[in-house]
């Protein structure tokens, strides 16, 4: 059984996602570097695997698969025998999961990876940070955590009381928010986000990719 | 035993509502539609907040579950009937993972620009607001860029996530349905050969 294949970069936020749920399903994988400073991903040879030029895109078998909330999925069910489960027991407890799954991408990854890309990646690339825009995103993404707040002091985890790909989503942007940004006080003044935080970033899937 | 029927709190006017209506009724299941008067500001009463704190629409009932985000919604009403009425999820683990792909390219590479697109032509100056033709611009610039990939998709596949209609392509409807009349921008679709004619199809379903 060939392993499957992840073509990613290991400082890109959606890559280490998806090296997080593979360990997290104990599942075995091939990293191929896609060297983004050198601009691999906008080359002829990746763009045939992924014709949007971003990472990650993993190759299992005759499945070439992009977008990484999608390998996540995909991911969770075929391994759905193994390791975490990160799908819940019922539909009702699925559909709940999917809902949380699109209120990270639609409205906490955006304002979230506003910040981020002002405060660490345009400095990166020799640009100044626009503090009004972070401004306004840190506003946006305070509206959106106290809706998790409140979430969280009725539920252990976003979904329901078992850690899923809702929480695992959010994991690349708001280590980046706290450890990068500057911007942990969003986190630590929220009692349970700030234990519910705690407790899925602790989790060793995750941590080894700082090691 | 009365099986309950599913509830849908939203408006006729908002585009996701209209794609969770899309979906029921590709999946031949009855519903009652609870009218959330936004123009009335009952999205952000206490009352729709209890069942949705992001005050959006649209939001379902089904039994005890209480769902929102129409993506999801749709993914679960497309999983719960997978028996009935218009298949849209794909029968294998591979054709469903590819569903998948395609319905995340429309939520973070299509809905964001045509949404803005939307935004600025239409809602802004109903609102007594002016376009700034330059994010427009940007935006159309952003949006060519993604349908030069479909193009490319839709030459060599009949549908996005291969040669079934899927949830992927359910998605699309009701933001290009806009931004085809409303926004006037149909010539983002009708110059592209193989988006044309798959938009031709989805749309007259």
């Amino acid at each position: 059984m060939a392993a499957i294949k992840v073509h990613g970069y290991h400082a890109s936020m959606a890559t280490v996602m998806v090296l997080c749920c593979l360990n997290e399903k104990e599942v075995e994988y091939e990293l191929v570097l896609v060297d983004l400073p050198t601009g691999a991903h906008k080359k002829p040879e990746y763009l045939a695997l992924n014709p949007f030029g971003v990472v990650p895109t993993i190759q299992d078998g005759d499945l070439t698969l992009y977008e990484s909330r999608a390998i996540i999925r995909y991911l969770a069910k075929k391994f759905q025998g193994q390791g975490t489960n990160f799908l819940g027991s019922t539909l009702s407890e699925e559909a709940l999961v999917y809902q949380w799954c699109e209120v990270e991408g639609q409205s906490f990854n955006p304002p979230a990876l506003s910040i981020v890309s002002q405060i660490v990646f345009v400095s990166m690339r020799g640009g100044s940070t626009d503090e009004a825009a972070v401004e306004m995103n840190v506003e946006k993404l305070e509206k959106v955590l106290d809706i998790y707040e409140e979430r969280l002091s009725k539920s252990k985890y976003l979904a329901g009381d078992f850690f899923s790909l809702a929480d695992l989503q959010h994991l690349p942007c708001t280590h980046y928010l706290v450890n990068a940004c500057g911007k942990g006080d969003l986190i630590s003044s929220r009692k349970h986000v700030n234990a519910w935080w705690e407790d899925i970033s602790s989790r060793p899937t995750w941590k080894i990719n700082f090691t | 035993l009365v099986m309950a029927v599913i509830k849908l709190h939203g408006h006729p006017i908002s585009t996701a509502t209209a794609m969770v209506l899309c979906c029921l009724n590709e999946k031949e299941v009855e519903y009652d539609f609870a009218l959330v008067e936004l123009s009335a500001g009952a999205h952000k009463q206490p009352q729709y907040l209890a069942l949705n704190p992001f005050g959006v629409v649209p939001t379902i009932q089904d039994g005890d579950l209480t769902l929102f985000e129409s993506r999801a919604i749709v993914k679960y009403l497309a999983k719960k009937y997978k028996g009935q009425g218009a298949d849209l999820l794909g029968n294998t683990l591979a054709e469903q993972a590819l569903v998948e792909q395609w319905c995340e390219v429309e939520g973070h590479s299509f809905f964001p620009p045509a949404s803005t697109i939307l935004f600025q032509t239409v809602l802004r100056p109903l609102r007594g607001g002016t376009t700034d033709e330059a994010v427009v611009e940007i935006n159309i610039g952003k949006l060519n860029k993604v349908l030069d990939i479909y193009e490319e998709r839709l030459s060599k596949s009949k549908y996005l996530a291969g040669d079934f209609f899927s949830l992927a392509d359910l998605q699309h409807l009701p933001w290009t349905q806009y931004l085809v009349t409303a926004c006037k921008k149909g010539d983002l679709i009708s110059s592209r050969k193989h988006v044309n004619a798959w938009w031709e199809d989805i749309s007259s379903r």
